[in-house]
């Protein structure tokens, strides 16, 4: 492989000069057969052709009757080009079919040749086109190339979702048999071992027994780090990148902090140590809801009252969104353990609730204190998450999950900077690694599609000399973590909001 | 499925060179992926490969980067114990590079 290299900051920062088919050959490793099958997948592509078609067909038709948004999406489309020069891998790449636009095409041009009249009659003069093997592969290369952040969203005036024809795409690409490993192999390991990690209860034991003799050695306090306590109070529910990864394990020491200041009994589960949820990213009800089922199960066994979601975007998203009717966390599902759980719940709590409403709550209420001191070394900026931004909510007002974030920050830092109006909040890049695109085989697409948050912060850096960068994604970090040192950035830039209320919190009498 | 050949005998990897069969590494093959990686071990660097083995086989997982650090500076010397000492063996990230280099699987995830 060619080595990587970071592109070129923009001069002027407007839709860049055209590179027709730059990432035609950018795509992940297909998902083997046993990966496939072993999420209940076909294992590969049919030998005949036909057999793919008429099953890729068949499968949009099945979507276009279930969700109406698709069809809706794909019908309401006029081509004005508001969106097109929104997408960060757009901006990166320059290649004209990660224009949102070009992207949705792909699919709206085979859904006007098989479900409308004119497409059906008049093909050429309506821009559809017979689905092809050429055609599948295109989706397959660019539909991997959408993170699903949904920022092309917030400039449609028709509020097309492109996420939602990605997922589509996926969808019907798994349910032929044309998965992608990285995604497919992690929900795998989720139904098998508890985590996309795959790290089993004894290693996690192991981990978390570690770093409570680090806190201990480095504050004098004893900080729990409780696993699978029956009667806790709070069940958190946390991405497994951070039981393993920096800056990600951090942040965690940063919610037993809070945790143990707070005084509220809390325990991770082994059975749901994971709050990342990829059928989200591939588009799959099915494995939505059985990953989210992990988080039922674990709440009911252990008897808690309350459930908190540490920091990671996409799973806030489908917390927040969905597991009200997806496994009774919230109102709406009507089955018997929906139900008993609700009833478990203390309903006077949010529930869900987003760690970062937990830490502001209770500083809100003069629960915490800080040494604000212990963060100068930082010069900090914040990196809103795509899914956290566009998915969700936090708090009781318009925009709490902007605020919340920064506000907490401020509460334990002195120095707080924010990069430019149009790269953050609702309008915020993504870091260029969600939605199931975080693997090395598309290191170079992550790196390009990083710029334009790149830019943002070379703006902050040069004119406040900012040095940390904070968010509230696993994702995120890991991506940032990578990208970070090819634009010429220490990857430690990175960390998570709570690994800075780690820094200052004060705990105990001292 | 990809093959490597070292000193005569084929090894299956995984698309991304990855060990398949974990029991079927040896030094030799460590000393292969090190030099596809730019690797060049060292003493320092088998202390490292050598201790995730060990970890492996108690766990069934790499150590986060954290024990590792931790694990390393205790027995090997405080100077070794941390992450950008890690980092300066295994340029590409210890979780990812250091676990090919010891035969073992590729974390996955938010990693």
């Amino acid at each position: 492989m060619a080595e990587i290299t970071a592109p070129a900051y923009r001069i002027i920062p407007i839709i860049p000069a055209l590179k027709p088919d730059a990432m035609v050959e950018s795509k992940p490793y297909v998902a083997s057969d046993k990966i496939q099958e072993a999420i209940g997948f076909p294992g590969k592509l049919a030998d005949d052709w036909q057999v793919t078609h008429d099953a890729v067909i068949a499968k949009m038709g099945e979507l276009l009757s279930k969700y109406r948004s698709l069809k809706v999406y794909l019908d309401a489309c006029v081509h004005c080009g508001a969106c097109s020069d929104k997408c960060h891998y757009f901006i990166g790449t320059q290649d004209p079919k990660n224009m949102p636009v070009a992207r949705q095409d792909l699919m709206r041009s085979v859904y006007r040749r098989y479900f409308t009249l004119p497409g059906k009659l008049f093909p050429k003069l309506v821009g559809a086109r017979d689905l092809t093997k050429e055609v599948l592969d295109e989706w397959y290369s660019y539909y991997n190339q959408c993170s699903e952040c949904r920022r092309c969203s917030v400039f449609c005036p028709y509020g097309i979702d492109t996420a939602e024809i990605t997922m589509a795409a996926k969808e019907i690409l798994d349910s032929v048999g044309y998965g992608q490993k990285y995604s497919n192999e992690i929900i795998g390991k989720v139904h098998k071992i508890g985590n996309n990690l795959g790290l089993p209860p004894p290693a996690l034991l192991d981990t978390l027994e570690g770093l409570e003799e680090d806190v201990k050695e480095d504050t004098g306090i004893d900080v729990r780090f409780p696993l699978d306590v029956k009667g806790a109070e709070v069940l958190l529910i946390t991405p497994s990148a951070d039981f393993f990864a920096e800056p990600h394990i951090d942040s965690l020491i940063g919610y037993a902090k809070v945790f143990h200041a707070s005084g509220v009994s809390w325990t991770l589960s082994s059975m749901a140590s994971e709050a990342g949820n990829f059928g989200m990213f591939i588009g799959n009800y099915e494995q939505l809801r059985k990953i989210a089922l992990r988080v039922r199960e674990a709440a009911l066994e252990l008897g808690v009252k309350r459930i908190v979601v540490g920091e990671c975007g996409h799973a806030w998203r489908v917390a927040y969104s969905f597991w009200n009717t997806l496994i009774g966390v919230g109102a709406g599902a009507s089955d018997p353990y929906a139900i008993q759980l609700q009833n478990q719940l203390d309903l006077r709590y949010k529930q869900p609730m987003h760690i970062c409403e937990f830490t502001w709550d209770l500083i809100e209420r003069g629960g915490l204190s800080f040494d604000k001191e212990a963060n100068d070394k930082h010069i900090i900026t914040f990196h809103d998450s795509c899914n956290v931004a566009r998915a969700s909510r936090m708090g009781d007002f318009a925009g709490g999950q902007f605020e919340i974030p920064r506000n907490i920050i401020k509460a334990c830092a002195n120095n707080f900077v924010e990069m430019r109006d149009g790269a953050t909040r609702e309008q915020t890049f993504c870091c260029g690694g969600g939605g199931g695109l975080l693997t090395d085989e598309l290191l170079d697409l992550r790196v390009k599609g990083a710029l334009p948050r790149m830019e943002a912060l070379q703006q902050v850096k040069d004119s406040h000399d900012v040095n940390f960068m904070a968010t509230i994604c696993a994702i995120c970090k890991a991506q940032f973590t990578k990208v970070l040192p090819m634009y010429g950035f220490d990857r430690r830039v990175v960390g998570g909001v709570h690994q800075l209320v780690s820094n200052a919190i004060k705990l105990g009498d001292k | 499925m990809a093959t490597i050949e070292v000193s005569g005998k084929s090894y299956e990897t995984d698309e991304e060179g990855y060990l398949i069969n974990l029991a079927e590494w040896n030094k030799d093959v460590a000393d292969y992926i090190a030099k596809g990686e730019n690797v060049n071990m060292t003493d320092n660097h088998w202390e490292v490969v050598n201790f995730l083995r060990e970890y492996y086989d108690e766990y069934q997982i790499a150590p986060a980067v954290r024990v590792l650090t931790k694990a390393i500076g205790k027995r090997f010397g405080a100077e070794k114990g941390n992450s950008q000492y890690l980092y300066d063996l295994f340029p590409y990230g210890p979780a990812k590079q250091a676990c090919k280099i010891a035969g073992l699987p590729k974390p996955t995830g938010c990693v």
